[in-house]
């Protein structure tokens, strides 16, 4: 296994990259990053459009959350892989086509957890805002958005985690990220596939679970600042 | 564009023979890993329960594997990792005993596990330990408190979380289609390159998966309503 990382630390971290594309750790870590905080607006009108008294608007958000929810990633990504291209009129390639699908996935996903957030909130809040005279965007954006924002924190870092996981389905679209360059490593070695998968796994280990402790120890401190506030368990993908 | 949809093109003859034939190994597949995980989830709760530290921390390293490692990850370890380590002769034997499945079986069924007895875990703890006192105040020994007085209460808390864990895990069923499990995403595929129909294909596919997501979950808003107590 220590051969294998000697031989090969730099494919798993960056792919071909000086003498390629980009890939391995460093464009799963890009993807990952890159599709949550895009679909971070749409979760949040998402989430806005499902607590709205209007049915108008809360109809079609939850049907949307209710159906990404439904469905396989794989499958969301086989549709961004064949529809894209032909609305744009070109053709795509795995990272782009990873990215756009997670940020629609991620949207449902992360639109529970702002939603969530924002339920979560004591009503006095809003009346407090009423009371004062703000509207209902003053008060969305100025009062609950960045309190609810603020409690969700470690269930953001949690859904990161989760987001880092779903890349590695990049894998089935060729997209270069961890899982296929440790594929690549694997095709080139033929005979030692339980050391590749390994530290492939060790590898994801280690880079999630620093993470999810770090979720765990922002929980605990976001509750005790609120005097056992809520919290919130990301779905797991 | 000129395209014309026509979903009757991939839903008769022999396509219409493989949809079926997925579906049935996506359920199948469903099914066998779902009781692989609610064995090792009950399993590991009461390993967690023993009064022994080591025992404890096993059972989290476990759980926290199967929880930042990606699924397909796992699946690979099992897949191309494993035979790697089994003796020639039970090799030999995995290999020609339709290994993909039975591997993507025990994958599955192991991560899915993990997240059962979390949730087994957390419904016990949620039953306040007075409960469970006064049981043995009242003469219960051990056994009995815990099966008379508290699983039954911890039943009702963690349905709901499982049925959750459930659709996870037949939506999760799909990344078996990487080692060629021929569920209903392989073959989808299969119908899309034999009949070059992408969009009726996935359209069938993605309904198909809808119809049982949404089964599942509304049995899990059913045992929601069912279970939940009244507060007085």
């Amino acid at each position: 296994m220590v051969q294998i990382l000697q031989d090969y630390w730099l494919l798993f971290l960056v792919g071909q990259y000086p003498h390629g594309p980009i890939g391995g750790l460093a464009m799963t870590l890009f993807m990952a990053a890159v599709g949550l905080s895009l679909s971070f607006p749409f979760a949040v009108a998402l989430a806005l459009a499902r607590l709205s008294p209007y049915r108008w608007l809360r109809l079609p958000a939850t049907a949307i959350v209710h159906v990404v929810r439904g469905l396989p990633l794989i499958m969301f990504i086989f549709w961004v892989y064949f529809v894209v291209p032909l609305v744009i009129g070109r053709p795509v390639g795995g990272v782009e086509t990873l990215v756009i699908t997670l940020v629609v996935y991620e949207a449902s996903y992360l639109s529970e957890i702002i939603r969530a957030g924002i339920l979560g909130l004591p009503k006095g809040q809003v009346e407090a805002a009423k009371a004062l005279g703000l509207g209902y965007f003053p008060t969305t954006f100025r009062v609950v958005l960045p309190q609810a924002l603020h409690n969700m924190l470690p269930s953001m870092v949690s859904q990161f985690v989760s987001t880092i996981k779903e890349t590695s389905l990049g894998y089935v679209i060729s997209a270069n990220e961890l899982t296929f360059a440790a594929a690549q490593v694997n095709n080139q070695l033929m005979t030692r596939p339980f050391e590749v998968y390994g530290l492939l796994a060790l590898t994801y280990f280690a880079l999630c679970f620093a993470l999810t402790s770090a979720a765990r120890l922002l929980e605990r401190r976001i509750a005790s600042e609120r005097g056992g506030g809520l919290s919130l368990a990301a779905a797991p993908a | 564009m000129g395209y014309v949809f026509d979903p009757a093109a991939v839903l008769s003859g022999q396509y219409l023979d493989w949809f079926l034939w997925g579906i049935a190994t996506t359920i199948a597949l469903t099914a066998a890993a779902w009781l692989v995980g609610m064995t090792t989830g009950i399993i590991l709760t009461l390993i967690r329960m023993a009064p022994f530290r080591p025992c404890e921390w096993f059972v989290a390293l476990y759980v926290e594997y199967h929880r930042n490692v990606p699924l397909l990850v796992q699946i690979f370890v099992w897949y191309f990792g494993m035979p790697e380590l089994l003796p020639d002769v039970l090799r030999d034997w995995v290999n020609s005993h339709n290994s993909e499945f039975v591997l993507a079986t025990i994958a599955l069924g192991l991560a899915n596990g993990a997240y059962v007895s979390e949730d087994l875990r957390s419904g016990i703890q949620s039953i306040p330990s007075t409960q469970y006192e006064a049981a043995r105040s009242i003469g219960f020994n051990y056994m009995q408190a815990m099966s008379w007085v508290v699983l039954p209460q911890a039943f009702r808390i963690v349905i709901p979380p499982l049925v959750n864990q459930t659709l996870l895990l037949f939506k999760n069923t799909s990344l078996a289609m990487a080692i060629g499990v021929a569920e209903l995403t392989y073959r989808t595929r299969e119908v899309d390159s034999y009949t070059f129909k992408t969009f009726e294909a996935f359209a069938v596919a993605t309904i198909i998966y809808l119809a049982i997501s949404f089964a599942i979950m509304a049995l899990g808003s059913f045992a929601d309503r069912k279970l939940k107590l009244e507060i007085r």
